[in-house]
Formats: C-alpha cells, sequence, structure tokens
C-alpha cells in the first residue's frame, strides 16, 4: 500500500501507533484539559484526559479480566456516550477490534454482523439493545459476555454473561497490580499496520460488508485532516452522529485523539439542539439533511414572527445571499491575545460601525417623513421602493461592510446563536448533495459551511474544499496526500493512505473494488472541472443509465433538484431502459404539515396529507419547474419526469427502503412497490396498493392506499427540431 | 391472598405487607351512595388496579384513598394504624402522591419548575431564607434539583426540561405529571386513568415507566384505568367496582373468570 511515500511522514505522526499510545500522550501533554464532556442529570459532566486514561485503563483491565483476548472483536452498539468512545479504546489497548454497531438496527441487522465478525463480546447500552441481543443470541455460538452502561431494568436478567460497565471498571481497578504488565505488554505490541476498528458499511445493495480499517489508515487521515483545518485541541465538537458511521470514528476519535479536542455528546437524542446550542461546538459535521431540517424550523418560525423582524430578516438576508456574506461573514482564527495596534483598529471599526448604524437610522427616519407627506395611504410600497440617496457617508466598498456588521448585530448573530453554530470556524457537509439555497443560506450567514467527499473506504477524506473555494456544486480538491485518477467513462479512482485493508471475510469484493496498485474504485461517475481543478460528482456509475431512445439517465441529478423543496422529502426517479422518466416523492411533513395549517388544511394521518389535492398540485408544481430546469440541459433533458406519484408512507429504514445512513436502496424500492411503478407505466390515473411496513419495535403491519398519479408539464426536447424551425 | 405474609411475585419483585387497608368504606353524596361498603387492601410494592364501568366509583375510592373525601363509615387503616381525617396536605406529607385524571399542572411553569413543585415536602427552609438565597436554602434546592433530575432523567423527558407546559402535548404532559408525582419519593402512589385519551404508542411507554417506578424504587402504586389490556398486563391484584360496589377482588386472571365481573363489565358472554 504505497509503502514509499508514507514512511517520512509516519515518522512526522511523532512515532505514535495506536489510538492508545495517542491517549497516553494526550494524558501527559493535555492533562487537566476536557477530553469528554456528557450533560447527565442537567449538567455538563466533564472529563479531563488524564480521567479518560484512567477511565479507560480500569475498563481495559476489566476486559482482560472477563477473558477478552488479542484479536476478538468487541461489538459497540448505543448512542454517543463517552463511555463507548472509551469501550473502543480500551478494546484497543487489550488487542481487540472493537466494532460499532447502528444502534437503531433491528435484532435481525445486529444478527448479521455480530455473526460475520464472530463478536464474542458486546458493550451496550441500556435494556432495549440487551433484548436486542439476547433475541439472536441462539445464533451466535461463539457470543459470551455482555456489558451494558444503564442498569435501568435489567436487574433480573441472568448476570452470568451480563455485567455492568461501572462494575467491570471496578474489577479492572481491583486487579490492577496483577494485570497491569499483561496490558501494557499488549499496548506495546499494537502497531500502525493493525486493525484500528472495524466498521459495516450501509449496504445500499446487498449485506453489509466489514470494512477492515488499520491504524495508519485513521491516524494517518486524523493528521491530515487536522492539518488542513488547522484544528487544535482548544476545539469543540458535538459527537451525535451514529457511532458505526465512519465519519464520527474519525472526528470523534481520530481527529479527538490526534489534536486533543473536545468531544461532548448530547443527554439524549431529542436533546440535541438545545445541546449544540448551549456547547457551541467549533468544528461541526453534519449530513444536507440536519441543515434542511434547521432551514426549514427556521423559515416556519419566522412565518410566525412580528412584522418589524420579519422585515429585518429577510432584508438581511437578502443583503447576504448577494454575495455579502462570502464576501465579509468569514470567520477568522481570532489571536488568543490582541496588541495595541489591533485595538485600535477595532475601536475604530467600532466607531465607524456606531456611524453607520446612526446613518442608517437618520436616513430611515428622513424618508419615512418624505414619504409619509407624499405618499399618505401607500408609505409601505414607496418606503421600499426607493434605494436610499440622502445621506452617503459611507461608500461602497465600506458601506456594505459595515451593513453586513450590522446585519450581523441584528440578525445573523443571534440567528446562529439560535442554531447553536455561533463558534462554529469549520464546518462540513457530506453524504449527499446538499441544495445550493441551504447551502448559500449558512455561507451567508458568516458560517464556513465546507463540503466533502468520502467514503468508509477511504476513512473519509477523498476530496475536501479548501477555505475561500467553497461551492454548492464541486466536492473540492483532492485532500492531502490522496491521489484521484479518473477513468474513460468518468468512474473515480482514489488512493491514499486512508486506503482501507480489506473487506473482512470477502476477498472478491475486496478484489473487486481494490487493485493491486491500491487504487480504490468508488463506483462514483464524475469529473474534474476545467481550470479551478475541483471534482464534480455526477451520479452512481451503476445507477447512471440510458433511456430506451438512448438519452442519458441519471436519477441523482434530477431527484436532488426536487429534494432541494422544503416540502419534498425524498424523491426516487425510475427510467433507466424505459420510455421515460416516473418519480415516486415523499412529502416532509414537518414542512407541509406547517403549510397545511396556515391554510385551514385538516388532515389526520401522513396519508391523507399525502394524497390532498393542494398538496399534490404544489408538487406538481416543483416537479414541472425541475423539469423546465433539468430541459436546459442538453444532456439529461431526457430526464423530466412525465409522471410521479407522491407515496402514502415516509421512506425508512425499518423496512429496508433506505440504509440506516438514509440512502435510498434503489432496488429494493422497485421491487417493493412494483405495482406502483407499473401503474407509473401503463397509463392509469390512479393506483391501490397496500403496503407492509414494520415499526419500531420489530412488529409489522400494513397500509392500504389508492395514490392519484399525476402527469406534469414536460418540456418538448428535440434539440433537431428546434434548429430546424 | 389475605394473608400478610410477604412474597416473591414470578418476575422477582418482593410484595410486603399490607401498606393500606379499606375497612367497610361507604360514601355518600347526600342520598347518593357512590361506595357501598367496600373493603379490600394495598400490599407494599405491588401495584393494585381499580377497574369498573362508568360510575361505578372508582375516582371516589381513589378520593378515599388520597383523604380528600371523607367517607361516613368505615376507616381507612395506613402503615397499620387508622388514619384520621386529614387536610389534603397532610396526606402528601404522608407519602402519599397521585396524579389526576384531568391534568392538573401549572401550565405557565416549565416542566423542571413543575417537577420541583413536587418536592415542596422535602425542603425545611424558611420563606426569608429562600428570600436571601444563601447558605442553606441554595443548598437544600440544589440536593432536591439533583433528586428531580434523576426523575426527569428516569422518565426520558430531558428535551422538554425548559418548555412551558402548557405548549405540550397531552401524552407528555401525563409524564410530566407522573414525574412530580415521583419527585415526592411517594411511598404510595395514585394514578387516576393514567393512560386516558393516550394512542398505543404512548400507552406502551406509559406502561413501561409504570413498570420500571414499581420496579426501580419498589414504590407501591394503585391505579384506575380503564383500558382492560394495560390493567390485565400491569397490576398484581384488581379491584371490580360497579355501582359502588365490589364484585371482585384479585389477580388478573381471577377477575377474568369471574362471572359477575363479566357480567357487568365486560358483557355478557354470548354463546
Amino acid at each position: 500500500m504505497g509503502g514509499e511515500n508514507v514512511t517520512a511522514s509516519s515518522d512526522a505522526a511523532g512515532g505514535y501507533q495506536s489510538i492508545p499510545a495517542l491517549l497516553q500522550r494526550n494524558a501527559r501533554e493535555f492533562g487537566s484539559k476536557a477530553a469528554y464532556r456528557e450533560k447527565e442529570f442537567g449538567i455538563w459532566q466533564t472529563w479531563s484526559w488524564a480521567e479518560t486514561e484512567k477511565e479507560v485503563e480500569a475498563l481495559a483491565l476489566g476486559l482482560i479480566n472477563l477473558g477478552v483476548n488479542e484479536g476478538d472483536f468487541i461489538a459497540i452498539i448505543g448512542r454517543n456516550r463517552p463511555h463507548f468512545y472509551w469501550s473502543m479504546v480500551a478494546a484497543q489497548a487489550v488487542g481487540a477490534i472493537p466494532v460499532p454497531l447502528y444502534n437503531d438496527s433491528a435484532a435481525e441487522e445486529m444478527a448479521y454482523v455480530l455473526e460475520h465478525c464472530g463478536a464474542r463480546f458486546a458493550i451496550v447500552e441500556d435494556q432495549e439493545q440487551v433484548d436486542k441481543v439476547i433475541e439472536v443470541q441462539d445464533r451466535l455460538p461463539q457470543f459470551e459476555h455482555m456489558i451494558y452502561i444503564d442498569p435501568r431494568g435489567l436487574r433480573k436478567y441472568d448476570h452470568r454473561v451480563l455485567h455492568e460497565f461501572a462494575k467491570v471498571q471496578n474489577q479492572g481497578r481491583a486487579a490492577h497490580d496483577e494485570l497491569i504488565g499483561e496490558l501494557k505488554q499488549r499496548r506495546e505490541k499494537l502497531k500502525i499496520d493493525d486493525q484500528c476498528v472495524m466498521l459495516y458499511t450501509s449496504g445500499t445493495t446487498g449485506k453489509p460488508k466489514g470494512v477492515v480499517l488499520s491504524n495508519r489508515n485513521i491516524i494517518r487521515s486524523a493528521q491530515n485532516a487536522s492539518e488542513f483545518d488547522k484544528l487544535g485541541p482548544g476545539d469543540e465538537v458535538l459527537a451525535y452522529l451514529p457511532m458505526a458511521w465512519v465519519g464520527d470514528f474519525i472526528f470523534s476519535i481520530g481527529q479527538a485523539y490526534w489534536t486533543g479536542f473536545c468531544v461532548n455528546c448530547p443527554e439524549s437524542p431529542e436533546t440535541m439542539m438545545i445541546d449544540l446550542r448551549e456547547i457551541g461546538p467549533t468544528y461541526y459535521f453534519a449530513p444536507p439533511r440536519v441543515f434542511e431540517t434547521q432551514l426549514t424550523s427556521v423559515m416556519i418560525r419566522m412565518e410566525d414572527a412580528g412584522p418589524l423582524k420579519y422585515a429585518l430578516f429577510h432584508h438581511f438576508m437578502e443583503f447576504a445571499r448577494s454575495g455579502a456574506g462570502e464576501k465579509y461573514g468569514m470567520p477568522k482564527r481570532s489571536l488568543a491575545k490582541p496588541d495595541l495596534k489591533r485595538r485600535i483598529k477595532q475601536a475604530w471599526k467600532f466607531a465607524m460601525g456606531v456611524g453607520f448604524a446612526a446613518e442608517t437610522l437618520i436616513e430611515n427616519a428622513i424618508r419615512l417623513f418624505f414619504v409619509r407627506l407624499r405618499h399618505p395611504l401607500a408609505v409601505r410600497e414607496h418606503f421600499k421602493a426607493r434605494d436610499p440617496i440622502l445621506l452617503n457617508l459611507y461608500p461602497e466598498p465600506v458601506r456594505s461592510y459595515f451593513k453586513y456588521r450590522m446585519g450581523e448585530v441584528l440578525i445573523y448573530g443571534p440567528l446562529k446563536n439560535t442554531l447553536g453554530l455561533s463558534r462554529v470556524r469549520v464546518g462540513y457537509t457530506a453524504g449527499e448533495a446538499i441544495g445550493p439555497e441551504i447551502f448559500d443560506f449558512y455561507r451567508s450567514l458568516g458560517i464556513n459551511l465546507k463540503q466533502l467527499y468520502g467514503q468508509t473506504e477511504a476513512s473519509v477524506f477523498i476530496t475536501v474544499q479548501p477555505d475561500g473555494e467553497v461551492r454548492a456544486d464541486t466536492v473540492g480538491v483532492p485532500a492531502p496526500e490522496v491521489e484521484i485518477k479518473i477513468t474513460d467513462e468518468g468512474r473515480i479512482y482514489y488512493r491514499s493512505p486512508g486506503t482501507f485493508v480489506e473487506y473482512y471475510k470477502n476477498p472478491e469484493s475486496t478484489a473487486d473494488t481494490k487493485d493491486a496498485e491500491g487504487w480504490v474504485d468508488t463506483g462514483d461517475a464524475g469529473f474534474f472541472e476545467e481550470g479551478t481543478g475541483h471534482l464534480r460528482i455526477i451520479d452512481r456509475a451503476k445507477d447512471v443509465g440510458k433511456l430506451a431512445n438512448g438519452a442519458m439517465f441519471a436519477p441523482k441529478y434530477v431527484e436532488n433538484k426536487l429534494k432541494f423543496y422544503p416540502d419534498i422529502l425524498e424523491a426516487v426517479l425510475f427510467g433507466a431502459d424505459r420510455d421515460f422518466c416516473v418519480a415516486f416523492i415523499n412529502i416532509d411533513l414537518t414542512a407541509v404539515g406547517n403549510w397545511a395549517e396556515r391554510n385551514n388544511i385538516g388532515y389526520s394521518s401522513y396519508q391523507e396529507l399525502a394524497g390532498h389535492p393542494k398538496v399534490l398540485a404544489s408538487i406538481q408544481e416543483h416537479v414541472e419547474t425541475v423539469n423546465r430546469s433539468v430541459a436546459e440541459d442538453a444532456m439529461l433533458s431526457g430526464c423530466q419526469i412525465h409522471r410521479f406519484v407522491v407515496l402514502h408512507k415516509e421512506l425508512d429504514a425499518d423496512d429496508g427502503e433506505m440504509t440506516r445512513t438514509r440512502k435510498v436502496r434503489r432496488a429494493f424500492v422497485a421491487d417493493k412497490f412494483n405495482d406502483i411503478v407499473t401503474a407509473l407505466y401503463d397509463g392509469s390515473s390512479q393506483v391501490s396498493t397496500e403496503t407492509e411496513v414494520t415499526y419500531e419495535d420489530g412488529r409489522k403491519g400494513a397500509i392500504k392506499a389508492t395514490l392519484e398519479i399525476r402527469d406534469p408539464k414536460v418540456v418538448p426536447v428535440n434539440p433537431q427540431k428546434v434548429a430546424a424551425e | 391472598m389475605n394473608d400478610n405474609e410477604p412474597y416473591t411475585t414470578a418476575d422477582g419483585r418482593k410484595i410486603g405487607g399490607v401498606l393500606m387497608e379499606m375497612k367497610n368504606i361507604t360514601l355518600r353524596f347526600g342520598g347518593v351512595k357512590a361506595i357501598t361498603d367496600i373493603s379490600f387492601n394495598i400490599r407494599e410494592g405491588e401495584i393494585r388496579a381499580i377497574i369498573g364501568p362508568n360510575g361505578a366509583g372508582k375516582s371516589s375510592m381513589l378520593n378515599v384513598i388520597s383523604g380528600f373525601y371523607i367517607p361516613q363509615e368505615g376507616e381507612v387503616w395506613y402503615k397499620g394504624a387508622p388514619r384520621p381525617q386529614m387536610k389534603p396536605y397532610e396526606v402528601a406529607q404522608q407519602g402519599i402522591a397521585r396524579t389526576f385524571q384531568n391534568i392538573a399542572l401549572f401550565e405557565g411553569m416549565s416542566v423542571l419548575d413543575n417537577v420541583m413543585t413536587g418536592r415542596l415536602n422535602h425542603m425545611k427552609t424558611g420563606i426569608f431564607a429562600q428570600a436571601l438565597w444563601k447558605g442553606k436554602a441554595e443548598k437544600e434546592e440544589e440536593a432536591n434539583r439533583e433528586q428531580v433530575e434523576k426523575v426527569i432523567d428516569f422518565l426520558e423527558i430531558q428535551h422538554i426540561r425548559k418548555t412551558p407546559v402548557s405548549r405540550l402535548p397531552y401524552g407528555l404532559k401525563k409524564r410530566v405529571e407522573l414525574a412530580r408525582a415521583l419527585a415526592a419519593e411517594p411511598s404510595l402512589l395514585l394514578l387516576d386513568e393514567p393512560m386516558a385519551g393516550m394512542n398505543v404508542e404512548e400507552k406502551e411507554d406509559m406502561s413501561r415507566f409504570i413498570l420500571d417506578v414499581n420496579d426501580e424504587f419498589g414504590t407501591t402504586i394503585a391505579l384506575i384505568e380503564h383500558d382492560m389490556g394495560v390493567v390485565m398486563d400491569l397490576s398484581d391484584r384488581v379491584v371490580v367496582m360497579d355501582y359502588g360496589k365490589k364484585i371482585g377482588d384479585g389477580t388478573p386472571d381471577e377477575v377474568r373468570s369471574n362471572q359477575d365481573v363479566i357480567d357487568a363489565y365486560l358483557g355478557v358472554a354470548h354463546d
């Protein structure tokens, strides 16, 4: 795996060959600095790096005491809590390999992973998870012990194989003198090319695959990315994304241990937004969906705001979006101690700002006075219609600068504070394309939100956007030490120190994905943009197909355009080898529900709302707009949606329609809703269907619905014909 | 069943001796007899349900237990002694807490403040110390807040800690009310239709919380409920009332097979 260019910088890594070694360094160097925080009983509990080392050591000794051997797999099942991060590091310290699982998986899905890796131990959160593992335990002959954190409701369980986290730690502490030698010896043995963690892919197609990542993969990727974004021990992150996802492992373990920053864990999944506000992370990571939801809720709440706030909000947001946010808003790394010169400069700027505010107020007052005199009945329109002309003490661009600062005080600052993003210095979104509207909204507020492109097999980073080169439609330039090549068909391959070792017990898949030289196939199609060197992703290569008439079919491209509307949550496009394209659409219950409330439309269920004629009409409008915009692209104009249906249920991971990371399983959906697809193509105006749904507790039910099929307008495309006329 | 010997249930909970005993209770409102000569007991650590059709006198019974109504005849024995006539706050001081059929929370206050009011009987400092907010009062508040936070954690209402109660949906309000009752660390918890008006999911959650409260804290619980499925699953013993009279008493299975109960409440069986 690219041995020659790697050795030099692994010395730069200071010779730290494993996460436990980094933990010891952090305990030494940042001893009393906060390493973990978790809100418990309404208070943020803090553990310093020194305390963290003690906790991890106690647990590691406890694990040895329980009989964990080197090379064992330890499943980790729970939401983000310091205890689980310690568990992963403790597992590594004793030579075992942590396997984090999605905590919302059904027992069936867990069984597959537990069986596949042959885990002997599991560290789980509470009764719910214990029950799930017990449910499938018969099928796991190798499985032995389970450690739980929250003892609630577990008193009556069989405690021969079930252990409380704190007790395991206590046993470890008690056996300290006896086992510490063993622990030290095992810890010393960890080398940079040993396995660090095993992460299961979400599996858009078929069964999940166990991705083996080495210490080198994790540490080097974390190091490169930390240096790229200049992360330091003073940074704060909020860990709220699933622990089984590679991103969380890189951010909350890789980068946290490399740079020594603090990982904050929310009190419960529902309090995430409150906790985000309280912590104010400086380094933030969220999938587009989180940003979408936040934006939707801001917009809904602004609808309820008073007229002054409403007007200010829209005025300043329009201004910020016009490019001012990009120009004046981006956070700068503040110096620890401003010197005298800087202070004078700040004081001067402040005075100028006050002057600008005064000027604006006076100007508006005078204008209002005159407008009232001349147009007493239509003050509002005339006041709005005019540009400021009276005073103009501040020329451009100084004017815009101060206007933005004023907006910062009045709108942007408070809004960022409400969103919990005031202190964000570097924010990332990845996983899927983000709507340009949404992206611009956050960036214009002065939040340094960037995109990156990555996957589990690459230890996240393939391309990232450097500061100052951020755009909504590209995913950036290759990350440090990552090489990218694009084949003639447009398929993207990469090679980096983060490239995974192999798929566990699956040499065929490994060989399919990774060649002998270490090039890994991303499965995505894309191209480098001329001039800027930024990578643009078109679609999953295997999803890109052809319509029956030979036109190109790229579903993701159209789906993303649809999903950028706040009332459309999900869209699935069909059309490969067919005459035309059709689509399934999921409405966003929050946005549409709010709209219904405002328009006095009563509804009793998701299904009823999704079938409401007015909802269908507004969705149809969106589809038609998208069709027009798709038609402008000569290459993809065949992807216009000829017919669509609004689904009666939300696509859900519990029903297998999506992966746990919320990516649509296209083939599965097509198969499951086969009758609807048929109806979309055979010209019928409605379709009756019955769908099986799985509830959270694993029970099954069925919903019946009659769905109306709509035929949106399509822009006729036939380039030759147009040219002839 | 009627002996006072402690025993352990099939699922491993310890049921102690009699905590409260109703002896020949009769309650009249003017000429209307709400309760006629009812006797039953509640044992320590058990979940005791009172069921019956509408107007059977269940809520009146609960009000007698809580000391709000004074029965004209009969005695209430609590912790081995006859209970004298008491004011509601004195009942609360004795360790009896309750929730209401129609939610009785302070709508304008936050969830946290509402739950804190449940700790009233555990606060000793006077009005002046509270006003000065130094030393003792502050320490006391901290200690009580800690207890309240444990309850909040237990009932999983962290996300609404600071939300005014008026903004909460019905199901959560019910949970907040339970939290307030729990914060008082009662030895006997009375629940008046804890699941009325809830959907299936909320009912399941509530049932789990009731079981967990009983299991974790060993709290004795007396509850009134309409949902037969819930009652039969939750309770150790059931009292069945009809027209103010007791028509059945025993384990859910016994009650289920009692012909009087089937006739009066569950409907007459047709062949």
